[in-house]
């Protein structure tokens, strides 16, 4: 009797949670579907934010997002590579991830606050877009580190080998054999962070984002709208809150989507490869 | 030859140099907190601003920092949300890992990744549309605006973050535990309660802190949902603004390098160290532990 009672509690809170997840996404598709159209995607907001669409603040949010994985590639696949292939050191191994699992944890709102003080005032970039990249990319680059650590150690130590054996020095090796094999999943972990910067509302509040803008951003310093931060300001400012929450409905949705499209690609390319490799060996 | 080994050699330097990029950027995150803060702490006292319980930054004749009532909501909020979210976050992490079939465990672990994903602002976003409305009516509020609303989204936001993080730690006993408690004649919801969560127990309690971590510095949910007002909370269906509300939504109205700016820099110092060290004890409890079970799977 303890033994059923037992199985079924926890097999029932498992679906319970997973409903709760299914509640809140399905709500919001269910009202926001109907708004979405390409007019809704294509249009600049006009009357107040009351009509139109949302287009700048798609473009805000492809722009920022592009710009803070250009800006965390370099630093993070260096370190990736550094840590996978270069240091022996287990000291020195155990410094460098637990100063990236603790910068993984800093809330987003902290990083903000660094960002304004740093490359909005000391820098002088301004509320911009550039400010807004600069930040989100320190948001990312632990989770972009970590993938890219997974992707170089799935290349099999034999292609390195051989690699040596054939009298390749240890960066050509690195240039010529471990970045082509390890692309594609580099590539994942790219997709992944692209995921997470595109739903990061704290560190762009006040670095990059505004709420409204008459023409789309022209250069790297003007300041830029983004789709999470439409949203909260959808419900939090403006003149007409009644008609503003059914295009913060559509933007929801919007969000909703290609965020959770990016991670399932990424996560199911992941998975696809895992398997993979453990077939191989 | 030589020459290509010193060159192979100053790009290892430069390499190293570059991995401690994650370092640095703790270093200088903290030095920028601590500099922007310098001023408020120099004019008012950290203790002072800590302990005072009069948050009125912008009064123009007697602007008061105290920073109780904010510290207090967070604590309420993250204490609230961890009630909800630890019980439904462990034992789901307990079903994937003890009772779903291999192929279904794969699949699970995937769609709560994935679902850890939705964008806090998404979740702030349902909480005023749908849960706000409903506590207002259930308890006849005057605003659905409080504590209660925001720590109820923020524990579901928080259940796929400990359910991930407990799974690790499940999948982390060998199973040779498992074995000998079934070959003693257990059955298997014995082995779970009294093997596999004790031994997990350190990991748990690893993602029970890193849980507490990222609720404490979460920011959407609390800014749209906790209703703003900086009192010290009496009841759980009060409006409050805590630490990460007060620092978002104060930001954009404050001048540059006054007191009350200050003073949200050392808000911003308190949720950072408070993080660092959450972190940290995590990382250090979570060595110890996967060095006395070894790496087994």
């Amino acid at each position: 009797m303890k033994k059923v009672l037992f199985n079924h509690a926890i097999k029932s809170i498992f679906f319970l949670n997973i409903l709760l997840v299914i509640l809140i996404v399905g709500f919001i598709f269910i009202k926001g579907y109907k708004i979405i159209s390409l007019k809704f995607l294509f249009t600049m907001p006009y009357n107040s934010m009351t009509e139109g669409g949302i287009f700048p603040a798609l473009v805000g949010t492809f722009l920022l997002t592009s710009l803070s994985i250009i800006f965390a590639l370099p630093p993070g696949v260096i370190t990736a590579i550094y840590l996978n292939e270069y240091v022996k050191n287990k000291h020195l191994i155990n410094i460098i991830k637990i100063s990236i699992n603790t910068l993984a944890g800093v809330p987003s709102v902290v990083f903000g606050l660094f960002g304004f003080s740093v490359f909005v005032k000391f820098f002088g970039f301004g509320v911009s877009l550039l400010s807004g990249a600069f930040t989100l990319s320190i948001v990312i680059l632990p989770i972009f580190i970590s993938a890219t650590i997974e992707a170089l150690s799935a290349v099999p130590y034999s292609l390195r080998e051989a690699s040596m054996a054939l009298g390749a020095t240890k960066l050509y090796t690195i240039r010529h054999t471990v970045l082509p094999a390890a692309f594609s999943s580099i590539m994942t972990a790219i997709i992944l962070s692209t995921g997470r910067a595109a739903g990061e509302t704290a560190p762009i509040l006040f670095t990059a984002a505004v709420f409204f803008q008459k023409n789309l951003p022209d250069s790297l310093f003007s300041p830029v709208m983004a789709l999470p931060y439409h949203i909260y300001a959808l419900m939090t400012e403006g003149t007409h809150p009644e008609k503003q929450v059914a295009i913060a409905y559509g933007s929801a949705l919007v969000l909703i989507i290609t965020v959770l499209f990016l991670i399932s690609l990424a996560v199911f390319l992941r998975e696809k490869r895992r398997r993979y490799v453990n077939f191989k060996h | 030859m030589k020459i290509k080994t010193t060159e192979n050699y100053k790009i290892e330097l430069l390499f190293s140099a570059v991995s401690f990029f994650s370092l640095l950027a703790l270093f200088l995150i903290f030095l920028t907190l601590a500099k922007e803060s310098f001023h408020s702490i120099k004019e008012i006292g950290l203790i002072k601003m800590i302990t005072s319980s009069e948050w009125y930054p912008t009064d123009e004749e007697n602007p008061a920092f105290g920073m109780l009532p904010l510290i207090t909501a967070s604590l309420y909020v993250t204490f609230l949300s961890l009630l909800i979210s630890i019980p439904i976050g462990t034992l789901s992490a307990v079903y994937i890992s003890e009772f779903a079939k291999p192929k279904a465990k794969l699949f699970l672990k995937s769609f709560i990744e994935i679902i850890s994903a939705v964008p806090s602002v998404v979740f702030g976003f349902w909480g005023i549309v749908f849960l706000v409305p409903i506590i207002q009516k259930l308890f006849d509020l005057p605003t659905g605006y409080c504590i209660l609303t925001s720590s109820i989204v923020l524990g579901i936001m928080a259940v796929p973050i400990i359910t991930s993080l407990c799974e690790d730690a499940l999948n982390m006993v060998p199973s040779s535990l498992r074995e000998a408690s079934y070959a003693l004649g257990a059955e298997k919801h014995t082995t779970i309660i009294r093997i596999i969560i004790p031994a997990a127990s350190s990991g748990i309690f690893t993602a029970i802190i890193l849980g507490a971590g990222r609720i404490i510095g979460e920011t959407m949910v609390v800014l749209m949902l906790s209703g703003g007002s900086a009192v010290i909370p009496e009841s759980l269906t009060d409006p409050a603004r805590p630490i990460t509300s007060a620092i978002a939504s104060e930001m954009g109205e404050t001048v540059v390098g006054s007191l009350h700016y200050s003073s949200l820099f050392t808000l911003g110092l308190i949720l950072f160290v408070i993080t660092v060290i959450l972190s940290v004890l995590a990382q250090y409890i979570s060595s110890k532990y996967s060095l006395k079970l070894g790496k087994g799977r």
